[in-house]
């Protein structure tokens, strides 16, 4: 496999920014300090932010510190780490000690955490330089952060148009040549779908693959971190950097993290590639023409590829908004203010815990929480929970007949490129559906990732999903690597944002 | 359109759930959750018979550690966020009737 081609220096922000394998390779030869790394990313976010919108916080200080550190390090002999002197951007749902942790919730806005979460201290031991908290639909519920209580962020390939979400800071952040890497969480496509609407590479691990200590929790048995990067080798470098078993998450998988970069030149021979051909009915013609032509791609590189009818995946939708709003309702229990974040007062506990909720949590979230209470009380509880959790059974079964045929699995990652801001926020159904085909991979703890293959409707990037069974993260990546390689270079971030012209775009039509 | 959950069943849930729902937003409630409600009704109607429910993805298993030493957070530390603390202990507003 050739490395990419380098498209600039990093201490020119001017010119379009590097891969973090390419960062990380020069900054430990001592070719480039981390610091100028550093002062490069923060001029580029300085000049582009307040139209994309994509962080909460900003963390230039901290950054600097950081670099010095590697600097120092890399002077002295040491080993700076393999994602030595790369920025990153952190979804604002993952702790920070001393770093306000939003959750982009009224309810969390002066918060900081005592404690990093796992994968934040993973990363700053691999050298990586954390830039700054980026913006999320409120605790991640939403499929365009227009949900935030920060307002939206924007789509860098078209201002007038959602990122996607919930980590849809994150995935601009990414697109906007801001930083090489990001982290999301992906509950129900949180990571793939806005991934896929802005033209980047994003994954969701194996349930329990990367630890999910410090993130806050919205549906615990759905959440997992996960990567945003340009390319799918650097999505590989940093899932290596974060996975791996960890004491504090009770879930975590007594595995070490996929190396997946060792098989990104291994090809696809012979592997078997199944095209989910239920989901192309759903999705717009130039979402499952790309998902045929990447089809098309692998099997010119040798893979055997074939359709596969798994028509109960359809039903993980109607699952989801179920069994999702249910765990949320009971983790965002304890926002009652009285240990941390905002409190309301009122003459008794019972007021003051619901004047605080009433005044701290917006629409979306009131709504998740009142029908997750619902499904589970007295009464509704089995026609509406358990049956969920069945159907949730019938999804992990029809995926394993599909596993017994196939190596990994190829559907869109999204019914459309990305939406006008505004169009889905007064009808949450109409949002819901936007997750249509990430959600079952969640609901079967299975890894999945988006890569972006072709530009669709209005020149917005279309991105195609692979799917692989527990554990499969070598095989998705192969394939993935081999779509990447097969795809519209011009579909991919990042946007050359110099050439935006804001005056235009950045108007509301 | 589906029927709208009665006033009564959304001051319910919102009591269960500990929000103070203005009456605008118990209105828009009760309409939207009805109509997801609806939406989820395909669901419902599937034939589950003898099909176990999962309630997560993975095998789940108790995980035990030795019981060693280790540092863990300050009581600063913990107490850091509270919105109000007094003798090293979260203060709230008082729970039961006034004291005889």
């Amino acid at each position: 496999m050739s490395g990419p081609t380098s498209q600039g220096t990093a201490s020119d922000p001017s010119s379009m920014p590097e891969t973090a394998i390419e960062i990380a390779a020069r900054v430990r030869a001592g070719e480039v300090s981390a610091r100028s790394v550093v002062e490069a990313t923060f001029a580029r976010i300085g000049a582009h932010e307040a139209e994309i919108h994509a962080f909460t916080t900003l963390t230039g200080e901290q950054a600097l510190a950081a670099a010095d550190e590697v600097d120092r390090k890399v002077a002295a002999g040491e080993d700076p780490g393999p994602l030595a002197g790369v920025p990153i951007a952190l979804k604002d749902n993952l702790c920070t000690r001393g770093v306000t942790t939003t959750c982009s919730s009224k309810i969390l806005e002066h918060w900081v955490p005592p404690y990093d979460a796992t994968v934040v201290r993973r990363l700053a031991r691999a050298g990586a330089i954390a830039v700054g908290k980026t913006n999320l639909d409120e605790f991640a519920m939403g499929s365009s952060t227009e949900s935030s209580a920060f307002g939206p962020t924007r789509n860098p390939w078209d201002l007038t148009k959602v990122p996607g979400g919930s980590s849809g800071g994150s995935a601009a952040a990414v697109a906007a040549g801001f930083v090489p890497l990001a982290l999301g969480s992906d509950t129900g496509g949180s990571i793939r779908q806005p991934a896929a609407l802005c033209g980047v590479v994003g994954v969701k691990p194996t349930y329990g693959v990367v630890s999910r200590y410090g993130l806050i929790a919205f549906a615990s048995s759905l959440d997992q971190i996960g990567p945003f990067a340009t390319t799918v080798s650097d999505a590989a470098a940093l899932l290596e950097s974060i996975g791996g078993h960890d004491a504090r998450d009770s879930t975590s998988l007594a595995v070490a993290a996929p190396r997946c970069s060792e098989v990104l030149g291994d090809g696809v021979e012979g592997l078997r590639v199944g095209v989910i051909g239920d989901f192309l009915n759903d999705a717009s013609p130039d979402c499952s023409s790309a998902v045929r032509a990447a089809a098309e791609v692998l099997a010119a590189a040798g893979a055997k590829v074939d359709d596969v009818s798994i028509p109960e995946l359809l039903h993980g939708l109607s699952a989801y908004y179920l069994i999702a709003p249910a765990e949320a309702s009971s983790n965002l229990a304890r926002y009652d203010g009285v240990r941390y974040g905002l409190r309301v007062d009122g003459p008794d506990v019972e007021t003051m815990n619901a004047r605080t909720r009433a005044a701290g949590f917006g629409p979306e979230v009131k709504r998740r929480i009142m029908l997750g209470t619902y499904v589970l009380s007295a009464g509704y509880y089995d026609a509406y929970y358990a049956q969920a959790q069945r159907v949730r059974t019938l999804v992990a079964r029809a995926f394993a007949r599909a596993y017994g045929q196939f190596d990994v699995l190829l559907a869109p990652t999204t019914p459309s490129v990305a939406f006008d801001l505004g169009a889905k926020t007064s009808d949450p159904l109409e949002m819901y559906l936007a997750d249509l085909f990430t959600i079952p991979s969640n609901l079967a703890g299975h890894p999945a990732m988006t890569v972006p293959f072709a530009l669709g409707e209005g020149g917005l990037p279309v991105g195609v999903q692979i799917f692989a069974p527990a554990l499969g993260e070598r095989e998705m990546f192969r394939a993935g690597v081999v779509v990447e390689a097969g795809a519209d270079p011009a579909a991919s971030g990042p946007v050359p944002m110099g050439s935006v012209d804001t005056g235009a775009a950045g108007g509301v039509r | 359109m589906p029927e709208d959950l009665s006033a009564e069943t959304v001051a319910h849930v919102a009591r269960l759930a500990r929000l103070e729902l203005t009456p605008e937003e118990s209105e828009t409630y009760a309409s939207q959750l009805s109509a997801i409600l609806e939406h989820v009704e395909a669901v419902r109607k599937l034939d589950t018979t003898g099909v176990p429910e999962t309630s997560h993805a993975l095998d789940l298993r108790n995980v035990l550690r030795p019981d060693d030493l280790a540092t863990s957070l300050t009581p600063e530390d913990v107490l850091s966020g509270a919105p109000a603390v007094e003798d090293g202990r979260f203060l709230v507003p008082r729970i039961l009737g006034e004291a005889p």
